[in-house]
């Protein structure tokens, strides 16, 4: 390629490369869905106080569970971040194994949060308690519905890299999926100091 | 010389690596500060070093650090020319969640604030 043509292209006379036109649409769609959590975030900050007598946040979270599954998360998004990095430098048995723990970590935030559920609803204290509960089962629910959504992603693309090859669509896939995950993990930051953490 | 460049269309993606600055550091040194930010705000919110009523602003403070931090050693926004597109599309999500949670907790507090209080409402109703 010329010189000539190479100003052209950083000029942005031409058309981006799909790399970049992917991601950006994908940033888009992450950001949209923030907005989303932003409006279950301000239902919840509006009803955190509104018990009608019963549990309060004080009285239900359990702040291991929830430092847990923040590490959980975190070391998730790390090692997601190292399967990446992996498959740029072309050792794809790294990136099984980064990926593998990614899963594993995702998973054990899942069964924490599946069990934290599971002990609040036995112990009568369900989204139908109060507007309180309410709020906290749909914001907390929709984290992990999207954690899952996740984990379901992780074997799809890990089953996909391991049918075609480290192609250029499988690596674009891969590092929509990266910015997913760390965005989930951002999105948990602001729960995590807002529910848990802001209830002591 | 710049044909070898890896990046010549002028736009850097949300999560591009630098190879030259080495992205293993970068990842590392953001989960470190990930990490200490964290056990920060458990600190924070179970002993008493902070005032009060000035909680949930520390702890605020120390979340928003976080997500700066994910966002520049994760997500790799920088401030730099090639990424002013998605630090534009960035800037605009954080004002509409800004506006929505903001003007949430404002409108209702104020609806709270000129709610008849419950016993009124019973005695009308006789």
């Amino acid at each position: 390629m010329s010189a000539s043509a190479q100003m052209t292209a950083a000029d942005g006379a031409g058309p981006a490369p799909v790399r970049i036109v992917v991601a950006y649409g994908f940033w888009i769609f992450l950001l949209s869905d923030i907005i989303m959590f932003s409006a279950l975030f301000a239902t919840y900050a509006v009803l955190r106080g509104q018990t009608d007598g019963g549990p309060t946040g004080r009285d239900l979270f359990d702040l291991h569970s929830a430092a847990v599954e923040t590490v959980c998360l975190l070391c998730s998004s790390y090692t997601c971040g190292l399967g990446l990095l992996a498959v740029e430098r072309h050792r794809i048995n790294l990136f099984y194994w980064a990926f593998a723990l990614t899963f594993t970590l995702g998973a054990t935030f899942l069964g924490l949060e599946i069990a934290e559920f599971a002990r609040m609803l036995a112990a009568g204290a369900g989204p139908s308690r109060s507007a309180f509960l309410s709020a906290f089962f749909s914001l907390v629910g929709l984290h992990g519905v999207h954690i899952t959504v996740g984990l379901v992603w992780i074997v799809f693309i890990t089953a996909q890299l391991a049918v075609r090859g480290p192609r250029e669509f499988v690596l674009r896939r891969l590092r929509c999926f990266s910015l997913f995950w760390h965005a989930l993990d951002i999105i948990w930051i602001a729960l995590l100091s807002l529910v848990y953490l802001g209830a002591q | 010389m710049q044909n070898s460049h890896p990046r010549t269309s002028g736009d850097s993606a949300p999560g591009d690596m630098d190879e030259t600055s080495g992205s293993l550091a970068s990842y590392t040194a953001g989960f470190f500060f990930a990490l200490i930010l964290t056990g920060a705000s458990f600190v924070v919110a179970r002993s008493h070093l902070l005032w009060a009523p000035g909680l949930p602003v520390g702890l605020a403070v120390l979340a928003i650090a976080q997500m700066g931090v994910h966002l520049v050693f994760f997500l790799h926004l920088s401030s730099g020319p090639d990424n002013t597109n998605n630090v534009l599309a960035l800037a605009f999500g954080v004002l509409i969640v800004a506006l929505v949670v903001s003007g949430s907790l404002w409108i209702m507090y104020n609806l709270n604030l000129n709610m008849m209080p419950a016993s009124a409402v019973m005695e009308m109703q006789h």
